[in-house]
């Protein structure tokens, strides 16, 4: 297996190089050519192909990247074990570093580096829209006050106790001699490291699966402290462009001024592009290709509007996320909403991809490098004591006002996540040379603490979190009473909230919900979407949807459908719903559900046809059934192009149809069991004869001749049990009964009940699907082996317990309810 | 009752804070509170509740109204029935149902707290008092809890049932066929929230500072 995995890895590698050396080699074969033949020769002829390098070059080299990584990552994740022990995130530095060297031994000049353009305006936005689309509001504001402090207090910490030590043992001379004007030179570089980095903090974290709370704190942290990290870096980096001297009082409160001007202005630029996207979002009904890509655009837009006004962009991104997220979503209609949901995965993901194997990448190169042991381990030291003390520090003043304290535990996973990444690398790789003398040991420094970080940290943080025992993210289905009970809490803490007279959390919250029902819901959802908006319906709705999935998935893997009509897939939990004494309407519901007898189909037959040729059945009835309800469109043939469509009508008129079908078919069956055989021996009728079907159906005929056979034997309503007993085929009297059929069949006779009518057979030469004949048979395995336990399909029930229900199901049945009080329940039997 | 006259004395106080677990200050708030809101008298009606406008746009307000007028939620002696007024201990003592964790805190008395809540939250669906959230009562709540959504206000009911559903396969596992899941008791109450910290989430802020001016 290793083996295996290594030769892939070495072939993808010589086609790696393979692919860099003969670019560059056409690279220079082309350049020769053009110096040589550009000046005058004219073409000797008309040529069929040419190859034009030069052309498509840039396009060409950023596709084949992406290729490589995406491809990287592909077969990292062919070993499961080896993406649980290395993250993601290292793997593609390593294979960045290699590819990295594949290009320096090819020609000696690292090509491909990654420039802090490509990083900030392609990269980068992405990844930050992806962590604002999907930020858990709730947990980030609940904890917004522990995510600035550490985002703010912590960082400006950071930068400043990094710079400050680092300043401190240059001044003892450990470092020997740098190029540094001052003081200022270390501020920058503190500044630039101090932020943590969201990219490198989710790549690592998404895969650990910490509790909730730490996340936020530990994500939030990494997201808005980019503010502080701009500021900083910007208020010294001008600094030191009007030097050190000259900077004076009145400039620092201006560089206090303007972290708040950055902060705040890039969160409000944020919220007005969200409240724009949102507005937006509510008229794009009729262009729904396109509904999508305003997500994208419009938040791309804010990053921009941001970056122009030298504002935080990543806030501006991350807060149109966070705020246009719930408008949107109610707004975009389902499958617009899975677009944005997908499209915004595979580009975060793809350029934090990229982004990884780039940080390799662009580290080999020797001109780019300047080693300082001293300095650099000094740094990896401050780092990493300062950002220890910092948390602890801000988690012991945080905790005095915390409802639930952070623990020990916590406070190391965050000391411990403290990871750098390309955000530093992107900052020092703006460093201007010019100004900033000793550059390139920055350069150096940065790259070691950032693969430190990554590498060290990012492995071994998951074996700290299972040794700490720290309190692990389920992820587990929603339960619909959870919802409830959330709602409920709510309510209830507000109440206590109001009643006690504190303005607290959940005083503002409610207040908040309710001014956002009032106006800006109002304001930004369209009507359907606002009349429809509720989470609980929501998971109400989701639930049920999952389980007929899951319940149709699961008869289509057993080989029918038909298993969805037989009793005991209904039997189910009994809740007493008797104990509703007031309203009478209910009763008839509790019946149904009392009077779960599942007793009536038995197929004796199919118990031994098991072990015959049960596939071959099948086929047939497969078959027959997709034959007869899932026909082809009329119209498949006509090819159908338009760019602003997706969905046809067509689909709806054939579900119509087929619903229409099978709500017929089932009615009939009703009668079929009200009038007891008729059915069955019809069928029996048309099979007879045909010599070509004769085994088949004589085998599927058998079902409904034993069905017929044994009916009055087993059609005990009140007792449930039966069902159970036979299938389990635990009784003497059954295996008699399953022998006695196998003999029967092995004569080539399928039932005595049928040996009377054969004289009366009309000669119908009919395969079975040909018939008008709208019942089908139950498929033998389905009826062997209920594919689904009653218990595990609940949540599909309630949708036909309530007698207000919209089941369509159980609205077509509704016209027979008193010929059957079972209404869905024992109808398939009707063979 | 045990009621306070306009101004309790240092020891009541005192008594109150360690009975309850407040600290001094915020006994002497909500204290301060309950005079506004019961307008100086010494018991506390449903009046007095139902009329802080903050409150009216809360859908289960009746459910936690009564929840203060429940013996079960202050009475250790006789849990039983409701009473038409309470007074500041009572008040106090429904009210400290929902203080926040004390930071050292050990295992058992966290989970008494977190019993104290989870009953105190059952009493409140478990409307008729005999231990068992009836599919009747569960309705009723959900349906008071989504009243404010019109459009869901036909389907509670289903999702009450749905809901109900749950209960049952969660606490019973697989039922025999002729078994009848009567409502939610206790111990399943219980069952449904492991592995939700409720006692980290069911608290509410008592804030040392006083700035019951500001609530209306």
């Amino acid at each position: 297996m290793q083996c295996k995995k290594l030769k892939e890895r070495v072939s993808l590698l010589v086609v790696v190089l393979l692919l860099c050396s003969s670019t560059k080699a056409e690279n220079k074969i082309n350049a020769t050519t053009d110096t040589g033949g550009g000046g005058g020769a004219p073409p000797s002829g008309y040529k069929i192909v040419t190859f034009n390098w030069q052309h498509v070059m840039n396009p060409y080299i950023i596709s084949v990247w992406i290729m490589v990584a995406s491809i990287a990552k592909m077969v990292f994740h062919m070993s499961s074990k080896l993406t649980t022990i290395i993250p993601e995130s290292a793997l593609l530095i390593f294979l960045g570093l290699l590819l990295g060297g594949v290009v320096w031994a090819a020609d000696h000049v690292a090509s491909y580096t990654m420039k802090p353009t490509l990083f900030f305006f392609y990269l980068l936005p992405q990844i930050v829209l992806d962590a604002g689309y999907f930020m858990p509001n709730r947990l980030f504001f609940g904890n917004l006050g522990a995510i600035l402090t550490y985002a703010v207090i912590g960082t400006v910490w950071n930068a400043a106790a990094v710079g400050l030590s680092l300043y401190g043992v240059y001044l003892t001379g450990l470092m020997g001699d740098l190029n540094v004007d001052g003081m200022l030179d270390f501020l920058l570089f503190g500044s630039l490291l101090a932020a943590v980095d969201p990219v490198a903090v989710i790549a690592v974290f998404e895969e650990v699966h910490v509790n909730d709370v730490l996340f936020i704190i530990v994500f939030g942290e990494s997201l808005l402290n980019d503010g502080v990290t701009v500021v900083l870096y910007n208020v010294f980096d001008s600094f030191i462009a009007i030097g050190g001297v000259n900077v004076t009082g009145v400039d620092c409160v201006k560089g206090v001024v303007s972290f708040f001007v950055v902060a705040l202005g890039g969160t409000l630029i944020g919220i007005i592009f969200a409240f724009l996207l949102s507005y937006i979002s509510r008229f794009t009904k009729r262009v729904q290709i396109i509904e999508p890509g305003f997500v994208f655009i419009i938040s791309y837009l804010a990053y921009l509007t941001a970056e122009m006004l030298s504002l935080s962009s990543i806030l501006a991104i991350t807060f149109t996320g966070v705020c246009c997220q719930k408008y949107v979503r109610a707004n975009l209609s389902e499958g617009s909403a899975t677009t944005v949901r997908y499209m915004m995965k595979l580009l975060a993901s793809g350029s934090e991809t990229i982004i990884f194997m780039m940080l390799g990448i662009s580290a080999v190169d020797v001109s780019i490098w300047e080693w300082n042991t001293a300095f650099i381990l000094l740094t990896l030291l401050f780092i990493a004591v300062y950002r220890v003390i910092g948390v602890v520090t801000l988690t012991w003043i945080l905790n005095r006002y915390r409802v639930v304290p952070l623990g020990f535990i916590d406070q190391v996973v965050m000391s411990y996540g403290g990871l750098r990444g390309a955000v530093a690398y992107g900052l020092v790789a703006l460093l201007d040379e010019n100004r900033v003398k000793e550059k390139k040991l920055f350069f150096s420094t940065t790259v070691i603490v950032i693969y430190f970080t990554v590498v060290l940290q990012g492995c071994t943080t998951k074996s700290l979190v299972t040794w700490l025992k720290v309190k692990r993210s389920e992820h587990r289905d929603p339960l619909i009473s959870e919802k409830l009970h959330g709602r409920a809490f709510d309510h209830i803490l507000s109440a206590i909230e109001d009643i006690s007279g504190q303005i607290g959390h959940h005083y503002i919250r409610d207040k908040w919900e309710n001014f956002d029902k009032k106006y800006i819901s109002k304001l930004l959802m369209r009507k359907s979407a606002l009349k429809s908006k509720d989470q609980i319906l929501d998971v109400f709705h989701n639930l049920n949807i999952k389980d007929a999935i899951t319940y149709i998935a699961e008869g289509e893997r057993r080989g029918s459908l038909a298993f969805i009509k037989t009793p005991s897939a209904l039997q189910l939990v009994n809740v007493n719903f008797n104990s509703n004494k007031q309203s009478e309407d209910e009763a008839p519901t509790s019946s149904v559900l009392r009077e779960d007898a599942s007793a009536i189909c038995l197929d004796m037959q199919a118990v031994e046809l098991r072990r015959k040729s049960l596939r071959d059945c099948e086929d047939v009835y497969t078959h027959h059934l997709l034959q007869q309800y899932l026909y082809k469109p009329k119209k498949q043939q006509k090819y159908n192009y338009s760019r602003h469509e997706v969905t046809s009508n067509e689909d709806d008129a054939q579900e119509k149809e087929i619903f229409e079908k099978t709500m017929k078919r089932r009615l009939a069956s009703f009668k079929s069991t009200k009038h007891g055989v008729s059915q069955s021996k019809k069928l029996a009728k048309h099979y007879k004869k045909d010599p070509s079907q004769k085994k088949r159906s004589d085998e599927m005929l058998s079902n409904g001749g034993q069905l017929v056979f044994h009916d009055p034997e087993f059609s005990d309503p009140e007792d449930p049990c039966e069902f159970d007993v036979i299938s389990n085929g635990g009784s003497n009297f059954i295996s008699n009964v399953a022998r006695q059929a196998l003999a029967d069949t092995c004569n080539g006779i399928d039932n005595l009940v049928f040996i009377p009518e054969e004289e009366t057979v009309t000669r119908q030469a009919l395969p079975p699907w040909a018939t008008n004949n709208d019942t089908v048979a139950l498929s033998q395995r389905a009826q062997v082996q209920m594919p689904w336990s009653p218990n595990n399909f609940r949540r599909l029930m309630p949708l036909r317990l309530s007698s207000r229900s919209t089941d369509s199901f159980l609205l077509a049945d509704i016209p027979v309810p008193e010929e059957h009080p079972l209404s869905f329940l024992p109808e398939g039997t009707a063979l | 009752m045990g009621a306070f006259h306009s101004r309790p004395d240092e020891n009541d106080i005192r008594h109150l804070a360690e009975k309850t677990g407040f600290s001094v200050e915020q006994v002497e708030i909500l204290h301060r509170r309950f005079k506004q809101l019961s307008r100086d008298e010494d018991t506390l009606q449903r009046e007095h509740l139902y009329g802080i406008p903050d409150l009216e746009c809360n859908p289960i307000r009746t459910q936690i109204v009564a929840a203060f007028f429940d013996k079960r939620n202050f009475d250790k002696d006789s849990p039983q029935g409701t009473v038409q007024e309470i007074g500041f201990e009572q008040f106090l003592t429904v009210m400290s149902h929902f203080r926040p964790l004390k930071l050292r805190m050990t295992e058992e008395q966290r989970e008494q707290l977190r019993l104290e809540k989870l009953q105190f939250l059952f009493n409140m669906y478990d409307l008729d008092n005999d231990g068992k959230i009836s599919l009747e009562e569960y309705r009723h709540v959900v349906y008071e809890l989504l009243s404010q959504n019109p459009q869901i206000g036909n389907e509670s009911a289903a999702i009450a049932d749905a809901a109900m559903l749950e209960a049952a396969t969660i606490c019973m596992g697989q039922m025999e066929p002729d078994q009848v899941y009567e409502g939610i008791t206790f111990q399943d109450f219980l069952k449904m929230w492991t592995g939700i910290d409720i006692e980290t989430k069911m608290h509410v802020r008592f804030l040392k500072m006083d700035n019951t001016t500001l609530c209306k």
